[in-house]
């Protein structure tokens, strides 16, 4: 691990709201982590649990009436919160680079393969088309795109959507950024496909020392992807550390929820030869607009108690093990897979 | 390619031929013309010779039988009121209408494009509101209104335009042209605007809708992402996407335009095709008006032809199958 080294990007009490007519949405709140150079940052959370904003958030792309409220975004020690629409343009794509969920929906289905390359390289760097051109040819060769060249020429339509995705990830590879956030990138393919794009992009990372942050609601991805593992909930980071740490000695209890729910957990037959069915967190997520005072988690809690009426503070369970809650899971209690 | 515009040529005189067949039998139907053509102190002699010389005296499906093959020659007939051939008398309106109409769809398409796409951007600025707005009376005050009211404003109050009348033309190749002449353009603008204010607020709805429909897609937020100028985002990525319906419909709507401007030529008194189509109407006219929609058709199934062609240049997806329909 690299976590000794000065990290890429370091978050720090970042909060973004949304204020409508109705008041304010808290989507991302008081979130803090770091990721070091070529290091992937697991960022696991249900929909709606401000995993992705909070992507948006560090790459400037909050919609309004959307806004960081407060916080602090650094990369490679430069503040970004405070950058102009300018600055932040020119870092986009260039610095930080971003890769969304459905293959599908992210290229543009009337530009050509290479226009929407070349137009990445060149939205930063005065180079020649043929020059970008050069780039594109060799990123797709690099994330194992066979004939680059053929494709280059080819439409979004005539691509399958793996393919798609390795053109997504060689745009975002175009500019050798520091950071890469990838949006639950692998959600929609195949499992086969899956699997080869989370090996590529992790080779991929650490030969070039880029920060990854892997946004995803599968724990499965994280076990076999991630460095380091945040679990958001309701706009809060709610557990974060070693992906052993999380996954092995959960301390929170909806990141044991969250590891009971996964099938994997429930495949040991028992004496009878049947499996178990899936367990699940009672409850649903709640919408971020009627959050319930203190810790959001609460009213599915099962071990919830008066003191979770105030908001749990950050405890340290072990060095780099951080979790916020009253009620710690004991270590012992970890997941045995 | 090649194969796609065979079959729709073919497939176009099958709709040629149900629309004449359409026109022939719903004008025999509203009336004798020898009734209007014919003294009505004349003997019955004179009717009847009357009805010979223009067939009329025999049974429908033999004069459209004859109608038909006189077509299959190139001859739709003569006129029955100007005594010379229904066509020429046609084509030699055409251009005046056909320049009013390019004039009036340049109008509509170079500022509601434009003004869409803002609106479409900006859709709580004041701005953004105030052509909403605007199109809104645009499509709803009727042409002839409209008509009316700029004459008496550009031309009876301000006296700045002519109200009526095509102006002086040039001649290219033997066609009277009023677009090469400051003289023709100052009566052009007029009818030119009158009959954009519609279209025009069309395309800004439509662009508008697009643009705002557009600006959710994934691909839009991509572009963000990829650092992209803002005028790269909307003016290749959105505009691309969104030009797709809007050809469509500035196709269909130019048609409109060229075969029934009818009200606005009226009011302008420009002696295009759409004054000749209403006075061989109530004459009944018959050769004049099959052979005015005969041509009305040809020019929708051309303009839904290249508007076909414009669709698979813009949107690679599309591809113009010509072993399929």
């Amino acid at each position: 691990m690299n976590a000794q080294r000065d990290p890429t990007l370091v978050v720090d009490r970042l909060t973004t709201r949304f204020v409508g007519r109705r008041g304010a949405v808290t989507a991302v709140d008081d979130v803090s982590f770091s990721v070091a150079p070529g290091e992937v940052l697991g960022l696991v959370g249900e929909s709606g649990s401000g995993k992705s904003m909070t992507g948006f958030s560090i790459l400037g792309l909050v919609d309004p009436p959307g806004e960081i409220a407060a916080g602090s975004i650094r990369l490679k020690g430069r503040e970004l919160s405070d950058l102009s629409a300018r600055e932040w343009r020119a870092l986009r794509g260039d610095r930080i680079a971003m890769i969304f969920q459905d293959p599908m929906m992210t290229l543009n289905p009337v530009l050509r393969i290479d226009t929407q390359m070349i137009e990445t390289v060149r939205a930063h760097r005065r180079i020649s088309s043929n020059a970008a051109r050069e780039l594109a040819c060799d990123a797709l060769a690099r994330v194992g795109i066979p004939s680059p060249d053929e494709r280059l020429r080819a439409y979004p339509h005539q691509l399958s959507g793996g393919m798609r995705q390795r053109v997504a990830i060689a745009i975002a590879l175009l500019n050798a950024p520091d950071l890469i956030i990838a949006d639950e990138p692998t959600t929609a393919l195949d499992v086969t496909i899956q699997a080869q794009i989370l090996f590529e992009m992790q080779t991929l990372c650490r030969e070039s020392g880029t920060a990854l942050i892997w946004i995803t609601h599968d724990l499965a991805v994280v076990a076999g992807l991630a460095d380091r593992v945040c679990v958001m909930y309701a706009g809060r980071i709610v557990e974060q550390g070693s992906t052993a740490q999380v996954l092995e000695t959960p301390a929170h209890p909806y990141t044991r929820g969250l590891l009971d729910s996964t099938p994997a957990a429930n495949v040991q037959p028992d004496e009878a030869g049947r499996t178990q069915p899936l367990r699940q967190i009672p409850g649903m997520a709640p919408s971020l607009n009627e959050l319930p005072a203190g810790c959001a988690f609460r009213p599915r809690c099962t071990r919830v108690s008066d003191l979770c009426q105030q908001v749990p503070p950050e405890v340290e369970l072990a060095p780099g093990h951080v979790a916020r809650c009253f009620h710690p899971l004991p270590a012992a209690q970890g997941v045995k897979s | 390619m090649p194969l796609f515009i065979l079959r729709r040529i073919l497939q176009s005189f099958n709709v040629l031929f149900v629309m004449s067949l359409l026109v022939f039998a719903g004008v025999y139907a509203i009336g004798n013309p020898l009734d209007l053509l014919v003294d009505p102190n004349a003997t019955a002699d004179d009717m009847a010779r009357a009805a010979a010389s223009l067939g009329l005296d025999q049974p429908l499906w033999v004069q459209y039988g004859r109608f038909l093959a006189n077509a299959m020659r190139g001859d739709l007939g003569n006129s029955f009121i100007h005594g010379v051939p229904a066509l020429g008398l046609i084509v030699e309106r055409l251009p005046a209408t056909l320049e009013l109409a390019v004039v009036a769809m340049l109008i509509a398409v170079l500022l509601g494009i434009p003004l869409g796409l803002w609106a479409g951007l900006k859709p709580d600025s004041w701005t953004g509101r105030a052509i909403m707005a605007g199109s809104i009376l645009g499509f709803s005050l009727p042409t002839f209104w409209v008509g009316l009211m700029l004459i008496m404003v550009f031309a009876v109050q301000l006296g700045w335009l002519p109200a009526s009348g095509r102006g002086s033309t040039a001649d290219v190749l033997g066609v009277s042209i009023s677009l090469l002449t400051a003289d023709g353009w100052r009566h052009l603008l007029l009818p030119a605007a009158n009959l954009a204010l519609f279209k025009l607020s069309l395309i800004i709805r439509l662009t508008r809708s697009g643009t705002r429909e557009a600006l959710l897609q994934d691909y839009v937020k991509f572009a963000r992402a990829k650092g992209l100028s803002n005028a790269r985002v909307v003016g290749v990525h959105v505009l691309k996407n969104i030009l797709i319906p809007i050809v469509t419909v500035v196709g269909l709507e130019f048609g409109s335009l060229i075969a029934f401007s009818v009200v606005t030529e009226s009011i302008f008194a420009w002696p295009g095709m759409g004054k000749l189509l209403l006075d061989s109407i109530t004459q009944l006219d018959r050769p004049v008006v099959v052979a005015y929609l005969l041509l009305v058709v040809t020019l929708y199934v051309l303009i839904n032809l290249v508007v076909d062609l414009l669709y698979a240049a813009l949107d690679p997806r599309v591809r113009l199958a010509g072993a399929r329909a």
